[in-house]
């Protein structure tokens, strides 16, 4: 039996730059990176040496924590540079691909066939590992600890978000794949969420317990669906895998080869023509938006525009990510930008502003903070786009001031970053929650385990 | 070179100097800032926190406004007690409107001033931005002091208040009571007899004691007080036609205020309602209290006990109070649920104060600022609720 979510807190944020339902693929790029910032909480041990070959497939670097982890390159070619940072933190592993590429075999497996250990152990091998996500802490899963349940969101509310059920098109087979290999890995269910009124993939596939979703963003994000069906408690664990990576889980298993192609909506006002696009992960930025982007002035985004990360035009598509949006820049002043009546930006109040009025309406943001940082004054505006039963300000203050009781207290477990894009959207204050979250995040990991 | 660019040249040469939060707090007044995001969401909501307190003060002048009026009307009629008998004709005068230019203003020209010298010194110091709390305050101040309040007392007030309320625990965001209640408190325990009796509520009364001339105008709640009905007819003290601190007199506009308030969301309707809940609930305790004649007529709580619970909610200051002072958001509960406590106590223990305070006979500055101190409190518990829901989860989970 499943469950249907329905939420009425939040904010759907509709942006110009909608990508258009056609799929073209572009050029291979001549440089793929790695970058072990995605893998949050992760420290490299690297693998790769300098000038060396290496297959799609084959591990660049595992985890020092758990060195059956491990994170492997997209694509067959020579490793031409290791990027270091202060301290020598690695930012980023450079792959210059071959012409012709060339996949690690991992070996066709039958997934009826495979117990508990033959999964995991296949998945850590082939490097495919890291798909899988872990709550608490927002972190790649801890392989030893298995989760109470399992939780996939096929259902993006986030803005300009890829359409799953565009994108998975036709991957039944991996999906179905997929899903029964990973169903082995827990004792509980595997929970997807789809939206309602909407085909999916998944509506034909077994062994999931599907949930309809509808409601306003973040009713797909995958904490709100956590929170709703069977939310975390202490010492409970859940793992969150997306459906574009389970694609991948599944094709190795099918063919033995790890292929990170992705469909990857190009979307954002300052991209001529918004569209689908294929592309590997960690391909360069500047050849997935290919001649399709008005530079001038433009903030690239890998991810969407509430969590996504700033990337250069000879930057690298950050391994999760499926979408790119580019917006403008809003580095310019606006005279009487306080107190004159606003119909161009969005907000959920109505002073003066006047977004309320145009639901409909498609804006076009620019990354102007619209105001200077200061305390936290405004109560009572985060609860209403903040579905979780969670008092949204007082966790914030919380995990400010590193009350780590009050932190467990007041949900800290159940919260990812991304959980607080929305209420950090609209803070008048202009306070860096998902920052803030994702430092006491990583300080719970630390103090609590 | 246009005023942009000069603003932003200065600005690039002022940075990182001592004097930067005075400059900046001038140029973001004119522009909003350049500033873009970097990490976490890349786009941002149009509000900013000057943009909510403009909303507060641009619902507090039309209160302002009529508080000019109504200065020159009150002088007027306590000498020619027939200019009441037709209010519309002699409230909107140009002579009204006179003394409450030289009385009035001058009390928000000395509150900004003194106010916001003490907020860019602070900024100075602690290199911080000048922050827009002040903004509101400085304009609530002139709107709850009775109109002959001396300047010079006003100042001191003033400092006192944004130093001791606000500055010295931070900031805006950080105080625990209301800063302009703070000021208000001061003028009350420091210059009492400049803040109750018959004479402050009307410009030139305090001058002319004791002259062959002389004027008075008592308040409502000081009628009820010493037992005597009040002159004026309900309609009059609904709109505001009566004496009282400057701003504070007109239900009808501060209810103008709170609508405005509610719609734009920046007030928060859960405190206003329930405050007026509140009183209304003590009002009728008390009104229930007379019915039942546990008091008699020679009481001297018996003229507010038997004043119709209605009434209480449009004389005194609950209404402004319950609109402009209980809805600040730092000083508040900040949970939804909290809220409806908070304000429910605020109107319960405001109405309580107003028959019982045998000095000064309205409280809901006093309510407020007691509730401020308890906000927290209130919160705790609320909050506890939700701790308590999830820790149950675990242990069905567990058991």
């Amino acid at each position: 039996m499943s469950q249907d979510i329905r939420i009425k807190k939040g904010l759907t944020i509709k942006l110009v730059g909608d990508a258009k339902q056609t799929t073209t693929s572009v050029a291979q790029s001549k440089v793929y990176a790695v970058q072990p910032a995605d893998f949050h909480g992760i420290t490299p041990k690297i693998l790769a040496k300098e000038g060396a070959k290496v297959k799609a497939g084959e591990a660049l670097f595992y985890s020092k924590t758990d060195e059956r982890i491990l994170f492997p390159s997209p694509v067959s070619g020579t490793v031409t540079e290791i990027d270091r940072g202060a301290r020598r933190r690695v930012l980023a592993i450079k792959i210059e691909a071959d012409a012709k590429q060339s996949h690690k075999n991992f070996g066709k497996q039958k997934v009826a066939d495979l117990d508990e250990a033959g999964v995991k152990n296949h998945l850590l091998a082939a490097g495919c590992w890291p798909f899988i996500k872990q709550r608490p802490y927002d972190i790649v899963a801890n392989p030893n600890v298995a989760p109470k349940a399992i939780f996939i969101s096929a259902y993006a509310s986030a803005p300009l978000a890829a359409d799953y059920s565009y994108t998975l098109q036709g991957k039944e087979e991996e999906l179905q794949t997929a899903i029964t290999a990973i169903s082995k890995l827990t004792k509980g269910k595997v929970h997807v969420s789809a939206g309602a009124n909407q085909q999916t993939p998944f509506d034909s596939i077994n062994g999931i317990e599907l949930h309809k979703v509808s409601g306003p963003h973040p009713s797909g994000n995958v904490g709100t669906q956590i929170a709703k069906i069977d939310p975390i408690n202490k010492g409970e664990v859940v793992w969150v895998i997306t459906p574009q990576d389970l694609v991948v889980i599944g094709e190795l298993f099918l063919t033995g080869k790890l292929n990170l192609t992705r469909t990857i909506a190009v979307t954002g006002s300052k991209i001529t023509e918004p569209q689908y696009v294929t592309a590997i992960a960690g391909a360069t930025v500047a050849d997935v938006v290919a001649s399709n982007i008005d530079e001038d002035n433009a903030r690239i985004i890998s991810g969407n525009v509430l969590s996504g990360t700033q990337v250069d035009a000879d930057g690298f598509l950050g391994y999760y990510d499926n979408q790119i949006t580019a917006i403008p820049e809003g580095d310019d002043y606006d005279f009487f930008g306080w107190n004159r009546p606003i119909f161009d930006k969005i907000s959920t109040s109505r002073a003066l502003t006047f977004s309320w009025l145009l639901p409909k309406k498609k804006f076009d943001l620019n990354t102007n903070t619209n105001g200077e940082h200061r305390a936290f004054v405004v109560t009572g505006s985060y609860e209403e786009v903040f579905p979780l039963d969670i008092y949204p300000l007082q966790l914030l203050k919380a995990f400010m001031v590193k009350d780590l009781d009050e932190m467990e207290a007041l949900g800290g477990y159940e919260v990812a970053p991304e959980d607080f894009a929305l209420t950090e959207f609209i803070c008048v204050s202009k306070q860096p929650h998902q920052q803030i979250i994702r430092e006491g995040l990583d300080l719970m990991k630390e103090e609590l385990g | 070179m246009s005023l942009k660019n000069k603003l932003h040249d200065l600005k690039e040469k002022y940075k990182g100097t001592k004097m930067a939060p005075a400059f900046n707090a001038f140029h973001t007044f004119l522009y909003t800032p350049n500033e873009v995001t970097h990490n976490g969401t890349h786009v941002k909501a149009a509000d900013d926190l000057k943009r909510t307190m403009n909303t507060v003060i641009m619902a507090l002048v039309p209160c302002l406004i009529f508080g000019m009026f109504n200065a020159g009307y009150q002088h007027y009629a306590a000498i020619d007690s027939s200019l009441r008998e037709d209010v519309l004709a002699n409230f909107f005068t140009m002579d009204n409107l006179w003394i409450g230019i030289i009385k009035v203003l001058p009390l928000v020209v000395v509150s900004y001033g003194v106010g916001l010298v003490i907020e860019f010194i602070f900024a100075v110091i602690k290199g911080h931005e000048v922050e827009e709390g002040y903004l509101v305050t400085g304009m609530l101040v002139p709107l709850i002091v009775p109109v002959d309040t001396p300047l010079w007392m006003l100042a001191v007030a003033v400092a006192f208040g944004v130093v001791i309320g606000k500055e010295v625990f931070g900031g805006t965001g950080m105080n625990i009571l209301n800063p302009a209640l703070t000021i208000r408190a001061f003028l009350f325990f420091a210059y009492p007899t400049w803040m109750s009796g018959d004479k402050v509520w009307v410009y030139d009364a305090v001058n002319r004691a004791g002259t062959a001339d002389a004027i008075s105008g008592e308040t409502i709640l000081g009628s009820y007080a010493q037992n005597l009905e009040p002159v004026y007819s309900n309609w009059d003290k609904f709109f505001g036609f009566i004496p009282g601190s400057v701003g504070e007199t007109s239900t009808f506009l501060i209810l103008i205020g709170a609508a405005f308030l509610i719609f734009t969301k920046i007030g928060s309707w859960r405190i206003i309602v329930s405050t007026f809940i509140g009183a209304a609930v003590m009002g009728v305790i008390f009104n229930q209290v007379v019915a039942a004649d546990i008091i008699t007529s020679s009481s001297k709580f018996y003229g507010l006990m038997s004043a119709p619970w209605w009434e209480h909610l449009m004389i005194g200051g609950l209404a402004f109070g319950a609109v402009y002072m209980a809805t600040d958001p730092v000083t508040a509960s900040q949970t939804n649920r909290g809220k409806w406590i908070y304000g429910f106590l605020i109107g319960f223990i405001s109405i309580m104060i107003r028959v019982f305070n045998p000095a000064y006979p309205e409280g809901v500055f006093l309510a407020i600022l007691l509730m401020n101190v308890f906000a927290p409190t209130i919160d705790h518990y609320v909050v506890r609720g939700n701790v308590k829901r999830r820790m149950n989860r675990l242990k069905v989970k567990t058991a």
